[in-house]
């Protein structure tokens, strides 16, 4: 691509392992994301795609590697450091607080505060935070009943989504999604991969895992594959079939019409 | 971009689930009402005149201060076994240093100081000594809290306190005499309502109570929003151990001398208060007026009890299952509430 000639990548893992005790759960794995791009990254449960997602997100540190933002080469303690580069994750199980309101949680860790007594007493901004909740969520087009209802009332899509508008309520550049579907009713995926593409809209890169090849070609402009914890293939998504990517996460790059369990072309 | 549809409790939801939001709301109020109902029809002369009304609330006060600490550590999802015996502790150092001829401004700190300082090792073990569960480090410092107290007293009651520490659990302000009866209203009353109005803002309107409310409702959320949870719950811990510190300045106040015993089971009845007055054991979920609420049920049985010479018996039984039967509620809610 001309463009990869040029520019360098927005995110970078070069050559990172990670281990786990004696278990290697990564072994000198490389990823590139550009700007602009949707990258998906599939692989069989156990392949390390979540592990590398949370080495990425700033979760794990990498126990050999390094990691590039911008060409500059980074180290993260802890997600608040990814965070406040912009790279933003959006976890398999959603990490939102159901007894908390829609608000409270799109701004959790990072609240709106207002000072009083000459800055001596900051306290919780509710009425700030329930304006640009309502605010940032009009602006994603994402329509619930109120900024302050509960979470766990919420259905599982409308959850999804606010995990999502969560994650991009600040200076995103990277987003990061664990199985965005996965846990879904069959209607409501429809509606988050669109989302999904909206971010890309936005200039937002996306580094999706999933198993489902729908999402994956769907959404990606490019799909990488890791099996047993190390970079197995990848390919633009125009110049692989969903055959061939499934072939890659049971670990072969041949025969791959026998393996396919759904012979979609 | 596409919205999604309206899907929460609406109007086809059963009548059992619709009501959650009333009783969340006025549930206690409703409990508190019918048993002072009950309670004034049963002693007309006694249960409504100012002198009973005034007992209850210092009678209340120390369970307020451990109750209202309590909540804290429960809305963490946690708990804390260990507050009677700060209590102890924190009386016995005040009685001890004081009988020591230490002067009265210090032994005046030195109950809440001790209260802290058990609150925040239970704090680190909890966090940092990764227990597997609150209930390990708390039930540690149950025994050692209380071993502590027996220690530095040598097992026995120290009485005689100077005014100024006896001030908070026994003072009273005049407020006036009226048809022949004088109208005082104890100072520890004033205190309770002003320590809850300042949970309330803590909880209510700081970015720590806030917090401390993600925490319960989700610790994976919360810690990967970045919050420093081992540090929150530090603090906590150390809150709730404060409160016992004072609950133990309260009750030596009140009965003017320090005796090792103090707060024995003190935890339990404030853990009862906590869960009638509507918190969940789950974490998360209950209010500061609810546990005020709470508070004030588990002074008015007692009350009530003791006013109608009901034995202590059947006042632990009693009790019992009102604490099983707040719980059935809570999860009965919490079915019902939430979706799956």
């Amino acid at each position: 691509m001309q463009k990869e000639l040029e520019m360098s990548p927005l995110l970078e893992a070069q050559n990172v392992s990670k281990y786990f005790g004696a278990v290697t759960a990564l072994r000198e794995v490389n990823l590139q994301l550009w700007p602009g791009e949707v990258l998906g990254v599939v692989g069989d449960n156990g392949a390390g795609k979540s592990t590398l997602m949370k080495v990425l997100s700033g979760l794990y540190p990498p126990s050999k590697g390094n990691l590039f933002f911008d060409g500059m080469k980074v180290q993260f303690n802890s997600p608040r450091d990814a965070r406040n580069l912009g790279i933003e994750m959006v976890y398999q199980d959603l990490a939102l607080a159901g007894n908390l309101n829609i608000a409270e949680n799109i701004y959790l860790g990072r609240e709106p505060k207002r000072k009083y007594l000459g800055g001596f007493v900051s306290l919780f901004d509710h009425k700030l935070g329930l304006k640009m909740a309502k605010d940032h969520l009009d602006n994603l087009k994402i329509h619930v009943k109120s900024v302050e209802q509960k979470v766990e009332e919420l259905s599982g899509g409308q959850r999804q989504a606010v995990a999502i508008a969560r994650s991009i309520a600040f200076k995103a550049r990277v987003v990061i999604m664990d199985e965005p579907t996965a846990a879904l009713a069959i209607k409501e995926v429809g509606k988050v991969l669109d989302m999904i593409v909206g971010l890309k809209d936005r200039g937002i890169s996306v580094v999706i895992i999933s198993h489902r090849m729908d999402d994956i070609f769907y959404v990606c402009d490019r799909v990488m594959a890791l099996y047993h914890g190390a970079n197995f293939s990848e390919s633009r998504l125009k110049d692989t079939s969903r055959s061939e990517v499934i072939g890659w996460i049971m670990g072969t790059k041949e025969n791959v019409r026998e393996l396919a369990h759904d012979r979609v072309q | 971009m596409t919205g999604f549809s309206k899907t929460e409790i609406d109007n086809e939801a059963p009548w059992h689930v619709r009501m959650i939001p009333f009783f969340d709301r006025y549930g206690i109020l409703i409990v508190i009402v019918v048993m002072c109902l009950v309670l004034w029809a049963m002693q007309p002369e006694v249960f409504l005149s100012w002198r009973n009304i005034s007992n209850i609330f210092k009678q209340t006060a120390a369970n307020g201060m451990l109750s209202i600490g309590m909540f804290l550590v429960i809305l963490t999802a946690g708990i804390d076994l260990s507050v009677g015996s700060v209590l102890a502790l924190g009386m016995m150092t005040l009685a001890v240093s004081n009988a020591a001829g230490v002067p009265w401004p210090v032994v005046l700190c030195l109950s809440p100081f001790m209260g802290m300082l058990a609150g925040f090792v239970n704090g680190i073990g909890i966090t940092k000594l990764r227990m597997p569960h609150p209930f390990i480090m708390t039930l540690g410092m149950l025994f050692m809290a209380r071993g502590l107290a027996n220690l530095i007293s040598g097992g026995v009651p120290y009485s005689g306190l100077p005014d100024p520490v006896r001030f908070l659990g026994s003072a009273q302000i005049y407020l006036g005499e009226f048809d022949g009866t004088r109208y005082n209203i104890p100072v520890v009353f004033l205190f309770t309502i002003f320590v809850y109005f300042i949970f309330w803002i803590l909880l209510e309107h700081t970015v720590f109570g806030r917090r401390v409310y993600a925490i319960g409702g989700n610790p994976e959320a919360a810690r990967v929003s970045g919050i420093d949870v081992d540090r929150t719950l530090i603090i906590v811990y150390t809150i709730c151990g404060f409160m016992a510190g004072v609950a133990g300045l309260i009750m030596a106040g009140r009965t003017n001398s320090g005796f090792p015993n103090a707060g024995q089971g003190m935890e339990l009845e404030a853990i009862a208060a906590v869960i009638i007055g509507g918190a969940s054991f789950f974490g998360g979920r209950g209010q500061v007026l609810g546990i005020f609420g709470g508070v004030l049920i588990m002074g008015l049985i007692r009350n009530g009890l003791n006013l109608n010479d009901v034995s202590t018996f059947w006042q632990q039984i009693l009790i019992g299952g009102i604490i099983v039967l707040a719980v059935f509620i809570d999860v009965l809610r919490r079915d019902w509430g939430t979706r799956s």
